[in-house]
């Protein structure tokens, strides 16, 4: 094959371009881990129409639903741990989880409504269950496990009919743990390249930060002696979180930068900070009154920190086209080479 | 229980009828139509015979009373995009076509490039292409320059400006692309979006509730909420129209042919035939996208022949549809909501009872 100009590229390139693709400029120094990886994607370069991002970035409300992703997980956990404590003597932790879980199931409910575009029509969310849609299969997980932790919280206030509560309790902590998790495929099953490809990590980051934050909030809210299921559970949510951030932040190549770059990053440094604090304060002094409300509230804040800064890495990843033409470029490189004989591109 | 195990590959990840990813050769019948539905039916947009006129967006925007918007999708704004003579800017919920313009150059003549601002060549500072530095590839490269000027006559789409530098216009009619393997079919919650009978994807404006979560979830960008309206919208390949037996708007209205409507079969048939035309004719950069049933969305409905690399018209060079991924993200989730369970049931076993 010559290399001559009217071989594929030809060396046509756009009149009256920006000066460089190369966004060797833009990137910043702060803040990055994983230099390796990091780095390798300092001189990608890469074409694209006028700069314009090749996917749509979600449309989705801002707050609603990175606040709809929080309280998802967090009264999805805090269910979980109130139906077990339905089972021990442990009245008023178990009373405070299930407040919590029935008030966050009714936020969520009332975030979804709010985030589309045309609220009148929630319930054509129901008319079909499609295991390829996450958002059909989680307003089939939301909607029972709302109904059933508001009931159940319900009871509490009611103080009546104890075995009700009870199935109630359990029936929704059969929903809870897909509710909190559900959500990381939500984002994920996307063509945003950042959440895309943290597809199989995301619902255990999501996951854990809901038992950070559930666990937190539980602990915040109960006596320090009937407390103890509700700080480890926390503490274990806290642990790994961070360690499943850590790998979506690092394990993807260029589509992690956007977790280290702008807001997003900002975001997620602080929800690092908070969630480390939080579990470090839970373990030191979580027995004591005001030890438990500042490391419940310090999980909280991590864990809405977390989801605010991977939703905001997502929308800058689609925003970019740069994520989006790259690692496919790539991909097409490498099974070119794979098989060089039978590729005719 | 049988027919949710077997409509779910989604959550099985056994998927051995193709119906989440691969080649898909009746995606209508897959969709549920009985046998004597229509043949899948697209459009080829051969963007080698394209003028750039927008008869197309308008014929669309007429036919289909989508309302006025400017480059950036905000509605009932007359505004220049500033960038090239692409004032429509892209694919959304107004604008079901979009004619790409580029103008590009080359510099034919020159030992080196005249203006060199780093970065300016898409070659950029990688390995240079050989053409610019080495001697023997730029006599080569020379002996091409003037086989390319023969070419000119047969590629509409070159001229020459002056002697050093060759300009030539891109433009390209895109399309909502009315994939095999459908991202925005596939997670709409609500059934809205749906495989018609001719094997494209309309969305249904009754049952739209307005979630917007195909509009990430198409790995072309296409679809997308119209704001003041809350629902979502995108080329129907005029649905309308095909059930009268009717030609889509913006087929009927191109002048050059450069958007084809028909059976799929037939157009794939043809635009091979049309490439290795071209090829013939020694225009190397002409390939097809969205050609390939292997690809990662199966395949399109609405594919083209293009005359560069698919990003420069802002096309994805290897989309996949996201759906391909979704066993092993729910699997993830069940395997992470098991944890939680886990977790806490640990919790609560290692703390002593009070009292």
């Amino acid at each position: 094959m010559t290399e001559g100009i009217a071989t594929p590229g030809g060396g046509w390139r756009r009149a009256d371009g920006p000066p460089a693709e190369t966004r060797g400029k833009k990137r910043r120094k702060g803040g990055r881990r994983g230099r390796g990886e990091v780095a390798m994607v300092d001189d990608v370069e890469f074409t694209s129409y006028y700069g314009r991002p090749v996917i749509k970035p979600p449309v989705w409300k801002s707050p609603e639903v990175q606040l709809y992703l929080f309280f998802g997980g967090a009264s999805g956990a805090a269910a979980i741990l109130g139906a077990l404590g339905e089972f021990t003597r442990r009245p008023v932790m178990t009373r405070s989880a299930h407040l919590f879980a029935g008030g966050g199931a009714l936020a969520s409910v009332g975030l979804l409504i709010v985030d589309l575009g045309r609220p009148e029509r929630f319930l054509h969310m129901l008319r079909v269950f499609k295991p390829t849609s996450p958002l059909s299969v989680g307003s089939y997980i939301l909607s029972p496990f709302s109904a059933l932790a508001v009931a159940t919280a319900g009871l509490h206030v009611l103080g009546r009919w104890p075995v009700l509560r009870r199935l109630g309790a359990v029936g929704s902590a059969v929903f809870a743990g897909p509710l909190a998790t559900y959500t990381g495929v939500l984002l994920a099953n996307t063509a945003v390249p950042s959440w895309h490809a943290a597809g199989t990590q995301l619902p255990y980051v999501f996951g854990a930060s809901g038992m950070a934050a559930g666990g937190g909030i539980t602990m915040a809210l109960s006596p320090v002696a009937e407390a103890a299921p509700a700080r480890r559970f926390a503490v274990t949510g806290a642990v790994i979180e961070l360690a499943y951030m850590h790998k979506v932040e690092n394990d993807h190549g260029i589509v992690s930068e956007p977790y280290h770059e702008g807001k997003a990053g900002a975001l997620l440094r602080a929800a690092k900070a908070c969630t480390a604090a939080g579990a470090a304060v839970t373990v030191a002094v979580g027995r004591r009154r005001a030890g438990a409300v500042l490391g419940g509230a310090l999980l909280a804040a991590g864990s809405a920190l977390t989801r605010f800064g991977v939703y905001e890495a997502g929308m800058a990843s689609a925003r970019d086209p740069k994520y989006t033409v790259v690692p496919q470029r790539e991909r097409l490189e490498a099974r070119k080479n794979e098989h060089a004989s039978t590729i005719t591109r | 229980m049988t027919s949710i195990s077997s409509a779910s590959p989604a959550f099985t990840g056994k998927d051995p009828k193709n119906r989440l990813f691969g080649p898909l050769p009746d995606v209508t019948a897959e969709a549920g139509y009985d046998e004597g539905h229509p043949k899948r039916v697209g459009f080829f947009t051969d963007t080698s015979v394209c003028i750039g006129c927008k008869a197309c967006e308008v014929a669309c925007k007429e036919w289909n009373t989508l309302p006025m918007d400017d480059s950036h999708g905000t509605r009932d704004v007359i505004g220049l995009s500033g960038m090239s003579y692409d004032n429509t800017g892209q694919l959304g919920a107004n604008s079901w076509r979009h004619v790409a313009f580029i103008e590009q150059v080359r510099t034919v003549d020159l030992p080196m490039p005249t203006f060199g601002r780093p970065g300016d060549d898409r070659q950029g500072n990688g390995p240079s292409p050989a053409a610019h530095d080495h001697p023997d590839a730029q006599a080569l490269g020379q002996a091409s320059v003037l086989n390319a000027e023969a070419l000119s006559e047969f590629d509409p789409q070159t001229g020459q400006s002056g002697s050093d530098k060759q300009v030539r216009w891109l433009m390209s009619s895109d399309v909502c692309k009315h994939c095999t393997h459908a991202g925005c079919l596939d997670v709409c919650p609500t059934g809205a979006l749906f495989r018609t009978e001719f094997g494209t994807v309309v969305v249904q404006g009754d049952i739209c509730n307005g979630c917007g979560y195909c509009v990430p979830s198409c790995p072309y960008g296409v679809i997308n909420r119209r704001e003041d309206d809350g629902r979502v919208f995108k080329c129907t390949m005029c649905y309308d129209r095909l059930t009268d037996g009717l030609m889509p708007a913006c087929a009927t209205a191109c002048p050059t042919q450069s958007i084809q409507f028909g059976d799929l079969d037939e157009l794939q048939a043809r635009a091979d035939a049309r490439l290795a035309t071209l090829k013939d004719q020694g225009v190397e950069t002409a390939r097809l996208y969205g050609r390939d049933e292997d690809d990662g969305v199966g395949g399109n409905g609405a594919f083209f022949l293009l005359l560069d690399e698919p990003e420069v018209y802002g096309l994805p060079p290897d989309p996949i549809v996201t759906t391909r991924d979704l066993p092993a993200m729910w699997k993830a989730a069940g395997k992470a909501a098991v944890m939680i369970v886990g977790a806490a049931l640990g919790a609560v076993l290692s703390s002593r009872r009070p009292r």
